[in-house]
């Protein structure tokens, strides 16, 4: 950076998921880009190692306990945060997960808990923190998404469902806010180098050929970094984007593209 | 500076968006080309550039012509050594319905803003390949999403330049080259004043873009900024939409 102020100099940013992979990311740029960083996380002591890796370059950061699934631990995390740091400017709502399994093979319990963290989660993050962002007047949300909520991806239908539902919430978040000064946007990544696809991988009968197979749906060649999903996030997140709201922007090394 | 050592070649960037986009380019350390038919504004905002301590270049060209186009390559290359970007951003509006629009004028807009970009594509990516990689970001519209009822011409134009833009991204990167498409809504340049002269029709396209105003050039800007400079370095192909949440509802 030059010696401007960050892009997001002085705005209280709540990440769901900031334990790992891209939310981990996520709550580093932000940070280094001037904001005061709420990583939370069902895993509390991986949102405290995030905590403190913003913390040790300098920045401001705070770990927060929660399971997106749960209204009420949700509530809790938009009330602490608001006494803490007395505002929300900007909300990730970026926990999720992810398995392998078509319709059939797709236990009835599995679809229920995809649905009430991937989809429930988002309504949940956005239910308590609209709110506080109306009262204050405005703000950002970001949801993460995916390039599955797209396109069909072989052996991913829940998840695929999953995603689409965000996408198609995201559109409609954003007109019923946009008169509150909120936007609404997501982020669709490609596969992204993380312990979401480590898992995938050490599962999988031919880790190395499936990840051939995974790297040759991408134009490009690579699967994503965390980092590169992270910037995505920081140009919907920031001023920068002040005219997009509903929009869903991919990151994905091409793979919508064909 | 988010384009530190980046040298950029902006179409259409003498006025409007795409000289909005050479000033914002230039102070986030970019060396900026900038090409256009309009020779005295194209000057002024190379000049301005200059002035405000930034490095750009003005080039007569026409987007229509490509032998133009290789000069205009050729000559950023002597000048500054290298391509990373290219703005494909000139365009031409025509306003009318299906009967309205006659069949040399269809010609016309797709020579500019079909054709155009491709030239630009087409002579940039040599140039890109030698510096090591690169990104083109076209200016397409929010007419290449939905259908409108004011143009017709103008909205096919911008919806092959988003296929123009897929196919750029999917054929080239593994050269290191992306390609990404901006689908502005609305915004205030002469462009829209002059296909939106009555306070009626502009208050009519306000009112249907959900955020209620119409965009700014820098609005769209930093969305061109970050397509151009490596903090996009995994998107490509992708449609970036900054319309106020037209093509949401
Ligand atoms: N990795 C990819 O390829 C990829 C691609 C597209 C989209 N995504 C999406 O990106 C998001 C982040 O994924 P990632 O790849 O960083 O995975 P990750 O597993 O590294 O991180 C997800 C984090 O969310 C947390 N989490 C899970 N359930 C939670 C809950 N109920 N409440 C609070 N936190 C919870 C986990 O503890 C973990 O820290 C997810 O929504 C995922 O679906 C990932
Ligand atoms: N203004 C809007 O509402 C709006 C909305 C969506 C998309 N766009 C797109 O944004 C881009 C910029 O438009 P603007 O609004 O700044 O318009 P503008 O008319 O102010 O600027 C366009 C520039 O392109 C140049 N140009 C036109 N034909 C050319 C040619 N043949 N060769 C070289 N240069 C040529 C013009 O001289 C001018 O400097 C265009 O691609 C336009 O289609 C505009």
């Amino acid at each position: 950076m030059s010696n401007d102020a960050g892009r997001l100099e002085g705005k209280v940013c709540v990440v769901t998921g900031g334990g790992s992979g891209i939310g981990r990311a996520v709550c580093l740029l932000f940070a280094q880009e001037g904001a005061a960083v709420v990583a939370a996380d069902v895993n509390a002591e991986s949102a405290e190692r995030t905590a403190e890796a913003i913390l040790s370059q300098d920045g401001r950061g705070t770990a927060m306990e929660v399971d997106v699934s749960q209204a009420e631990s949700v509530r809790r995390m938009v009330e602490s945060t608001v006494e803490e740091l007395g505002r929300i400017d900007v909300l990730v709502n970026n926990a999720g997960f992810g398995f392998a399994a078509t319709v059939v093979e797709t236990e009835e319990a599995d679809w229920d808990r995809l649905m009430s963290v991937n989809l429930k989660g988002v309504y949940l993050g956005c239910k308590y923190t609209v709110p506080v962002m109306i009262r204050q007047g405005g703000g950002s949300i970001v949801n993460t998404a995916s390039a599955a909520g797209l396109v069909g991806v072989p052996d991913r239908a829940a998840y695929c469902a999953s995603k689409g539902g965000v996408i198609a919430m995201t559109r409609a978040m954003a007109l019923d806010h946009v008169g509150d000064g909120i936007r609404v946007n997501c982020i669709a990544p490609g596969s992204v180098e993380s312990p979401y696809f480590d898992d995938i991988f050490a599962r999988a009968e031919d880790p190395a050929a499936l990840r051939r197979q995974m790297e040759s749906r991408h134009p490009i060649g690579r699967l994503g970094a965390p980092a590169e999903i992270a910037q995505g996030i920081l140009y919907l997140a920031s001023d920068d984007s002040s005219f997009v709201t509903g929009s869903a922007l991919s990151v994905d090394g091409g793979m919508t593209a064909h | 500076m988010r384009l530190g050592g980046k040298v950029a070649l902006i179409s259409g960037g003498a006025r409007g968006m795409g000289a909005a986009e050479a000033r914002l380019f230039a102070k986030e350390g970019a060396r900026v080309a900038i090409g256009d038919v309009l020779e005295r504004e194209g000057r002024e905002a190379a000049a301005e550039i200059a002035a405000a301590g930034g490095e750009a270049m003005f080039i007569g060209m026409d987007v229509t012509s490509p032998s133009d186009w290789d000069r205009a390559v050729e000559s950023v290359a002597s000048r500054f050594g290298r391509l990373n970007v290219l703005v494909n951003n000139a365009a031409i509006y025509l306003r009318g319905l299906v009967e309205e629009t006659a069949p040399e004028d269809w010609d016309r807009v797709m020579e500019v803003n079909a054709k155009g970009p491709f030239l630009g594509t087409r002579a940039a990516i040599p140039a890109m390949r030698e510096s090591g990689g690169g990104s083109i970001v076209n200016i397409s519209s929010f007419n290449s999403l939905v259908g409108t009822t004011t143009s017709t011409a103008y909205n096919a134009s911008k919806a092959a330049a988003r296929l123009l833009t897929k196919s750029t991204a999917v054929q080239y990167a593994k050269d290191g080259i992306r390609a990404n498409a901006i689908h502005p809504g609305p915004v205030w340049t002469a462009m829209f004043t002059s296909g939106f002269p009555d306070t009626e029709s502009i208050e009519r396209r306000r009112a249907q873009a959900p955020l209620g105003r119409i965009g700014t050039v820098e609005d769209v800007a930093y969305g061109a900024l970050f397509l151009a400079s490596d903090e996009s370095s995994y998107i490509t192909g992708s449609d970036l939409v900054i319309d106020g949440g037209w093509t949401a509802q």
